[in-house]
Formats: C-alpha cells, sequence, structure tokens
C-alpha cells in the first residue's frame, strides 16, 4: 500500500495530480469520464476581478508537440464565480483551487479577499504570468520588484494557501522563485506557457487573432523540468511542476527534478481521463520501485 | 447529454475520391444515442505535426449495427492520418459534443451545405425524415467532383446542386440556385453548414425572408467540451464556445 499522500506546506493534497489552470474548466467538463475525487486537486479557470470576454477568435494555433492559445482569461469575475459557480463545485471531493489574475495589484487583492471568505477553497494561484493580456498578468512576474510588490500585497489579505505561478518568459526563474518566496508565497507553481507565435505561410498572416500567444504541451516539457529543477534549489517551498505533462513517467520526472505535486494542462484536451490514469501509474511505479511513499520521489533525481 | 470515451473499430473505410473518405466506425458494444448536428473528437496519433484531437461531424449513425459514419475530408496532417485507417483499426473518439440542430415547427424545410460541410445534413435529413418531414437539400461544391454522397441524401428527399463550373447541377454558388432567387420561397426553415462565407449568405437570405435559419459552425478547438474555451464565436450574449453552446446556433444570434 503506497501513501500517496502529499505536505503541500501545511496542506494535504491526497496525490500529487492536480489540474492547471484554463484546462480543465470548473470540473464539471471531465465529470461523465471519470471521477474527479480522486485527483490531489483541481485548479479552475483563472478568475478576474470583473467580467472579461477574452480574445477575439482564432485563439489557438496546433504547433509540433503542442499548441498556442490566446485565450485572455475569458471569464465572468469572481463575484459571479462565488455566487454562482463555487455553490456547484465546493463539495466535489477534491481541494478545488481558484487560480486569481488582475491587471493592477488593486485587482489581484480584491479578487483575493472575495475567494478567501471562501470556506471550502483551501488555496489560491496567484497567476502573475499570463502571457496573453494587454495589462498586467505576465508583466507582475517577468521582473523581482513588481512579482514581489503584488505576493506582498496579496498575502496581507489572503489567509489560505497562497500558490504563486511563475511565468518562464524570465531570465533567471530562480531569482524570481527565491523573490516569491520571501514575499509570503506558501508553493510555487511553474512553468505558465512559453511566449510563441505561429504564421499561416499561405495567407501570410498571423494564426492567433492577437499575433503571439502561449506554448503549451510536450513541445515545453524540457524546459519546464529544467525550470523545477532550477527553483527547487533556490526555495523552500513545495514546487508544483507542469509544463507538457502527459503521461505517468513525465510526473515523476517533474517530482524527481524537485516537484511536490504536479499540474496536467493541455494532455486534459488530448484524453480527459489522463489525470486518473497519473493517479494510478504513481502508485504503481511506488509500488514497483519500492517507494513506501510518493513523497518519496520529491527531488530524489540521482546525479 | 452524457459524454464518452472509447475505441471503436473501423470497419470501412471509403475512398471517394482523391480528398474525401467516409469512414464506418463501430462502437464494441451498445452504442449511445447521438442527434443529428452533434461531432466527435477523433484521436489522431502517430503524426510528427499532429497533436490534438480532429473535431469531426457526425455523417451518419445506424443504432442497429452500432456505427456511425464520418465524411473526413483530407485537408491536413491529421485529416490526412485519419484518410489512412484501414478496416480493423483502433480508432478512440470523444462523442457526442456539442448541441443539436432542433425539429422545425413547420415543415418546409431545406438543408444547404457546401463541401465537407454536407455532412451532418445527411443525418439530420434521416432525423427529419424519421419525424414525417420532406427535407429538400441544396448542395455545392467546387466541381461535380466534389459533389459526394448524393444517392444517400436523393434517397431522403428532394435534392438540387450546384456546381461553380457548372460541371453537375446549376453553375455558381448555393445562392443562385432558383431555389433561394425566388422571392416568395416556400420555405419555412434553413440549415446550413458549410464555409462560413456561404452560411453568412444563407443566413443574410434567410433573415431577409423571415425565415428561420441554423448555422452550423466549424471554428478551431482544443478540447472539444467546454474546457479549453478556444472555440468561441461572438453572440449577442457575448463569446459562447462552438463546442458546447454550439456547434449550432440560430443565425440571427450570431454578430455576422
Amino acid at each position: 500500500m503506497v501513501d500517496l499522500k502529499i505536505d503541500l506546506n501545511g496542506l494535504e493534497l491526497k496525490n500529487p495530480v492536480m489540474t492547471a489552470s484554463g484546462t480543465f474548466g470548473y470540473g464539471e467538463e471531465f465529470m461523465d469520464f471519470f471521477d474527479i475525487s480522486r485527483l490531489g486537486g483541481v485548479m479552475v479557470k483563472g478568475t478576474t476581478l470583473e467580467h472579461r470576454e477574452g480574445n477575439a477568435y482564432p485563439r489557438m494555433a496546433e504547433t509540433p508537440q503542442g499548441m498556442l492559445n490566446a485565450v485572455g482569461l475569458q471569464n465572468k469575475g469572481v463575484h459571479y464565480f462565488a455566487e454562482h459557480i463555487y455553490p456547484r463545485i465546493k463539495d466535489y471531493g477534491t481541494h478545488m483551487f481558484v487560480n486569481v489574475s488582475g491587471s493592477k495589484i488593486e485587482d489581484y487583492i480584491k479578487t483575493a479577499e472575495v475567494v478567501n471568505d471562501l470556506e471550502h477553497i483551501p488555496g489560491i494561484e496567484l497567476n502573475i504570468s499570463c502571457p496573453n493580456v494587454k495589462e498586467g498578468g505576465m508583466a507582475f512576474g517577468t521582473s523581482c520588484p513588481s512579482a514581489v510588490a503584488v505576493v506582498e500585497a496579496v498575502r496581507k489579505v489572503y489567509k489560505k494557501h497562497l500558490m504563486v505561478k511563475l511565468s518562464p518568459n524570465v531570465t533567471n526563474i530562480a531569482e524570481i522563485g527565491a523573490a516569491v518566496e520571501g514575499a509570503g508565497a506558501d508553493s510555487i507553481s511553474l512553468i505558465n506557457t512559453l511566449l510563441g507565435m505561429a504564421i499561416d505561410a499561405k495567407t501570410r498572416k498571423p494564426i492567433l487573432s492577437t499575433i503571439t500567444g502561449g506554448l503549451s504541451g510536450p513541445a515545453v516539457k524540457p524546459i519546464a523540468l529544467r525550470m523545477v529543477w532550477q527553483v527547487a534549489q533556490a526555495v523552500k517551498v513545495p514546487i508544483v511542476g507542469m509544463g507538457g505533462i502527459m503521461n505517468t513517467t513525465d510526473a515523476i520526472e517533474f517530482m524527481l527534478a524537485g516537484a511536490s505535486a504536479i499540474q496536467v494542462g493541455t494532455a486534459n484536451f488530448i484524453d480527459p481521463c489522463v489525470t486518473d490514469k497519473i493517479v494510478v501509474g504513481l502508485e504503481q511505479y511506488c509500488q514497483e520501485n519500492g517507494f513506501s511513499k510518493v513523497s518519496d520521489l520529491i527531488g530524489a533525481m540521482e546525479v | 447529454m452524457k459524454k464518452y470515451i472509447d475505441d471503436f473499430k473501423v470497419i470501412k473505410n471509403e475512398r471517394l475520391n482523391y480528398e474525401y473518405v467516409i469512414l464506418t466506425l463501430q462502437h464494441p458494444g451498445q452504442m449511445p444515442e447521438m442527434m443529428p448536428g452533434q461531432f466527435v473528437e477523433v484521436r489522431v496519433d502517430n503524426g510528427p505535426n499532429t497533436f490534438l484531437r480532429r473535431p469531426i461531424s457526425i455523417h451518419d449513425v445506424d443504432m442497429e449495427a452500432n456505427t456511425m459514419k464520418l465524411l473526413v475530408q483530407e485537408i491536413g496532417d491529421g485529416t490526412r492520418l485519419m484518410g489512412q485507417l484501414k478496416e480493423g483499426d483502433n480508432c478512440n473518439l470523444v462523442y457526442p459534443l456539442g448541441n443539436s440542430f432542433s425539429l422545425p415547427e413547420k415543415k418546409r424545410v431545406l438543408l444547404v451545405g457546401g463541401g465537407c460541410g454536407i455532412a451532418p445534413l445527411l443525418y439530420m435529413g434521416r432525423h427529419l425524415v424519421a419525424n414525417g418531414i420532406e427535407p429538400q437539400f441544396l448542395l455545392g461544391a467546387r466541381t461535380q467532383e466534389g459533389l459526394i454522397a448524393m444517392d444517400a441524401f436523393s434517397e431522403l428527399g428532394q435534392l438540387y446542386t450546384t456546381t461553380e463550373d457548372g460541371s453537375h447541377g446549376t453553375k455558381g454558388f448555393v445562392i443562385h440556385h432558383p431555389v433561394m432567387r425566388t422571392q416568395s420561397p416556400e420555405i419555412d426553415q434553413i440549415y446550413t453548414c458549410g464555409p462560413e462565407a456561404m452560411m453568412k449568405v444563407v443566413a443574410k437570405y434567410a433573415k431577409n425572408h423571415g425565415i428561420k435559419c441554423e448555422v452550423s459552425l466549424e471554428n478551431h478547438m482544443a478540447c472539444g467540451f467546454g474546457a479549453c474555451l478556444c472555440c468561441v464565436a461572438d453572440t449577442l450574449d457575448g463569446h459562447k464556445c462552438t463546442c458546447t453552446d454550439g456547434p449550432v446556433f440560430d443565425s440571427t444570434y450570431l454578430k455576422w
């Protein structure tokens, strides 16, 4: 019997498998496929203070071993979430985290305050790394002072688990990781998407309405793995790793690099049951390799 | 409707011409009910440039044989791989997805399709006949070769065709066909699927004549079930997902 539990800085996850924001809706979209209460956690769609329509269509482009998206945080706003969506999802039997985003520090604060009052939401993921919005988003996560400013401000009002999601579009991610840890993050998740673009040679036009978008999928995995490993060397708080995880082996690699938990994103679009398969696969890997606890895999890469 | 993920078996791959195939897929057990206008997401593996599933309209359904047909136009790497599927191959589907065409309030119905957009109209035609309605079809293509499954359509109702080069039916686009030129059309409802430019013209015609019109969109999508929010259409209520709020929309609901 393998112990799959993970201690995420005082918050217990039943296993390390979570879903990534913007790839799993509010969980409801997946219920026909499997019992989502089997997951360690679900990260609901990026939520902002006000309703957002997001970017114009087209919002996606398939790329070799990946995809670009430019959704632009389409959501109905945190008040709508609290009134209409939260009551439906609060008893799903797994930790429902809310991904919080904004254009201004005050927006982050106000959104976090609303979520703070939702009893069954154990934590938020502060999105300082969205590449698809004109203002804010990634701009906060690409320099230490601005990352620190937004994390410190939210830390003052948000009393539960504060996860901070880092952008890979930086020169030194370990530095940003250490900075947000110092500003009060309880855990650090990475990576958000890499800024990319796609052009249609036939029409000589950009494929995305926004020209650039966020790259995800297996194409980014080696970069994500490297960044998780670098941040793991630089901080003490737990790390939630993501970036192109398609299967159990990928998930194990992220844990070996130093992640305490993992998030699965783009793979949900191709196999809506993939997260459930990874939960089963992790247990099997531990059994076959003599690990009594899955947490023994964290940072266990042998150099 | 409940969604499923299952391995179907390819029992037939019928090549119609250089760019179209019809795949007949069999469910391993009792196939769940599917509605006309709905689609499936086909897993396409082993391609160097294919990563996401491909959304494909349900072309026809045979509940007794537990089979469905997909009309596939080979326009990219993913659809070309689908065109190479052989009898006995597995084909993994997430299905049935999206909403469906509604039944008309009155009986005089015209289904207008262009290119691969004719795909969902066959199953809709069958559904209409089962509900005591005799459909009329107006199908357009660039050339005679692009007009496919004509026998199946003509079995269900009156069939009109147009081709851009005049090699079959009326020369021109569907909008040039006499059935859409009359000032007092004897039509109560139009269903259309095909290139967006064609659907816009058809929708405008319907609006001008006070005819109810449902259009089926083919926006690019990643997931097909409302998780990625990539396939949005611009509607009177803002961005709506083509995969869950559509693919069928009342034409007056779209900001066209």
